[in-house]
C-alpha cells in the first residue's frame, strides 16, 4: 500500500467525486421527470399513449446503457445533436433510469387497492381529484424505498459516462492506473468516495422513507 | 452527413461474431456467478468468523461500487500480479465476481427463509449439518429466488457491453471496430442496440421457461 501516493493524488478524486455528485443528482432529476412522464403514459386511458410508455419501457431496458450512451454522443452529431460529452451522458443516463422508475412509479401507482379510488368517487371526487388527493399520496409513501434502489444503482452507473471520457471518479481511476501503475490504490481510494456517496444517499432515503410511513 | 444504413450488412459476419462472443461471455458469467452466489451465501452465512466477517466487508465494496471500477482493478491488478489473464478471461472474472455478490445476496435471504423444520427433520434421518445444508436447505432456497437471479441475469447482459473497455471482442466492440473503419458511428451502435434487444428478448423467452421448470417441482 503506497499511502505517500494516496496523499498525493487525493485531492483530484475528490474533484471527480464533485463531478460525479452532479452527475448522479442530474440524471437522477431527468430519471424522476421522465420516470414520471412514463408512468403517466403507461396508466394513460389513451391506447397510444399506454403504447408509447411501454416502447419507453422496453426499448431501455433492453438495450444496454453504454450503447444509448454512444448512440446520442458518437451518432447525435450525424442527425443534427451536437452535445458535449458531459451533456450526452447526462441526457442518456437519465432518459435510461427513468424507464426504470416508470415501472417502480407505475407499480407503487396500481399497488393501491382499487376501492380508494372508487370510495373517493363516490364521495364526489372528480377522477384526477380522486387520484392526485387520495391515491397519490399513498402511493408516493410506497415509491420511496424502491426509488432509493433505483437512486443506488444510478449512481454507480454514472460510472459509464468514463467510457467517453467525462472527468468523474471512474475516469480518474483509470488515468491514474495506467500512469502509476497502482491499480489496488486507486481502486480503493475511488472506492471509499463512492461508498461515502452510497452509504450517505442510503441515509437520506431511509430517513425520508421512515418519515412518510404510515404506523 | 445523413444517416446510410447500407453500410451495415457488409459488417454482418463480424457483428454476429460479436453477438456470440456476449451470448458466450454472458452464459460463461452467469454460471460463475450462480454458483459462486450460492457459494458466497453459504461462507456470509456459515463460515467461521475470520472468514466471514473479511467476506462481507468485500461483498459491501462490491456492492458499493460501479462494475466498470472493478473491472478495471481486476484487468490491471493482475497484470500488477504478474498474472496475464486474456481480457476474455479478465471480463467473466469480472462480470461473474459482481453478480455473484448480488447473487449471494438473495440466496441469503432466501436461506434464512426456509422453515427451520427443514433442517431439523434432515439431521433427524441422520444427515450431517453440510449435507442437510447442501441437499435440503439450499437447493429450496435456491428454487425461491429463480424469478430475481433471472433479473440479475438480464441485468448482467446489459452489462456485459462493460467489458469492450477491457478489450473483449464482443457486440459493443465489434460495432466500434466497424465504426472505426466507416466512421458511422449512428449506424452501428444503432444496428449494435437492436442485436442487444434482440438477445435479450431470447433470455428472457429462455428464463421464463427456467422458472416454470422450477416452480412445477412443487
Amino acid at each position: 500500500m503506497d499511502i505517500d501516493l494516496i496523499l498525493r493524488v487525493y485531492p483530484y478524486f475528490l474533484e471527480a467525486a464533485v463531478v460525479t455528485i452532479e452527475l448522479s443528482v442530474l440524471t437522477i432529476l431527468l430519471g424522476l421527470i421522465c420516470g414520471a412522464l412514463g408512468a403517466a403514459a403507461r396508466l394513460s386511458r389513451f391506447k397510444t399513449l399506454r403504447f408509447l410508455g411501454a416502447a419507453y419501457v422496453s426499448l431501455f431496458r433492453g438495450t444496454p446503457a453504454l450503447i444509448q450512451i454512444f448512440l446520442l454522443y458518437f451518432g447525435g452529431p450525424q442527425i443534427g445533436i451536437q452535445l458535449d460529452a458531459f451533456e450526452a451522458g447526462v441526457i442518456a443516463l437519465g432518459v435510461n433510469i427513468g424507464a426504470y422508475m416508470t415501472e417502480t412509479m407505475r407499480g407503487a401507482i396500481i399497488a393501491i387497492d382499487h376501492g380508494q379510488t372508487e370510495a373517493a368517487r363516490t364521495l364526489g371526487l372528480s377522477r384526477a381529484q380522486a387520484f392526485r388527493k387520495v391515491v397519490l399520496p399513498q402511493a408516493l409513501r410506497l415509491m420511496i424505498r424502491p426509488l432509493g434502489v433505483n437512486i443506488n444503482a444510478q449512481i454507480k452507473g454514472t460510472a459509464l459516462v468514463a467510457a467517453i471520457s467525462v472527468v468523474e471518479l471512474t475516469y480518474t481511476a483509470q488515468r491514474y492506473i495506467g500512469s502509476t501503475y497502482k491499480p489496488f490504490e486507486m481502486f480503493l481510494l475511488a472506492g471509499v468516495l463512492y461508498l461515502i456517496i452510497i452509504t450517505v444517499t442510503g441515509k437520506v432515503i431511509s430517513f425520508l422513507d421512515r418519515r412518510v410511513r404510515l404506523p | 452527413m445523413g444517416l446510410d444504413f447500407s453500410v451495415v450488412p457488409s459488417y454482418a459476419d463480424a457483428l454476429l461474431l460479436g453477438v456470440l462472443w456476449t451470448v458466450a461471455i454472458t452464459v460463461t458469467s452467469a454460471i460463475l456467478s450462480f454458483f459462486g452466489g450460492i457459494l458466497f451465501a453459504v461462507i456470509a452465512l456459515y463460515g467461521p468468523w475470520l472468514i466471514r466477517l473479511p467476506f462481507r466487508f468485500f461483498a459491501w465494496l462490491f456492492m458499493g461500487t460501479p462494475l466498470l471500477l472493478q473491472l478495471f482493478l481486476i484487468y490491471f491488478g493482475l497484470v500488477e500480479l504478474g498474472i496475464d489473464l486474456p481480457a476474455f478471461v479478465a471480463g467473466v472474472i469480472g462480470l461473474g465476481l459482481h453478480f455473484a455478490v448480488y447473487n449471494s445476496e438473495l440466496i441469503q435471504t432466501a436461506i434464512l427463509a426456509v422453515d427451520k423444520g427443514q433442517m431439523e427433520a434432515a439431521r433427524t434421518l441422520g444427515l450431517s449439518r453440510t449435507q442437510a445444508l447442501m441437499r435440503v436447505v439450499i437447493p429450496q432456497a435456491v428454487r425461491d429466488v429463480i424469478p430475481p437471479i433471472g433479473n440479475n441475469m438480464i441485468a448482467l447482459l446489459k452489462d456485459s457491453a462493460l467489458v469492450s473497455v477491457i478489450g473483449v471482442s464482443e457486440l459493443t466492440l465489434s460495432a466500434q471496430l466497424a465504426i472505426g473503419r466507416t466512421y458511422r458511428p449512428f449506424e452501428f451502435y444503432a444496428a449494435a442496440a437492436v442485436l442487444y434487444y434482440i438477445i435479450n428478448l431470447g433470455m428472457e423467452a429462455v428464463l421464463r421457461r427456467i422458472e416454470r421448470r422450477t416452480q412445477l417441482s412443487r
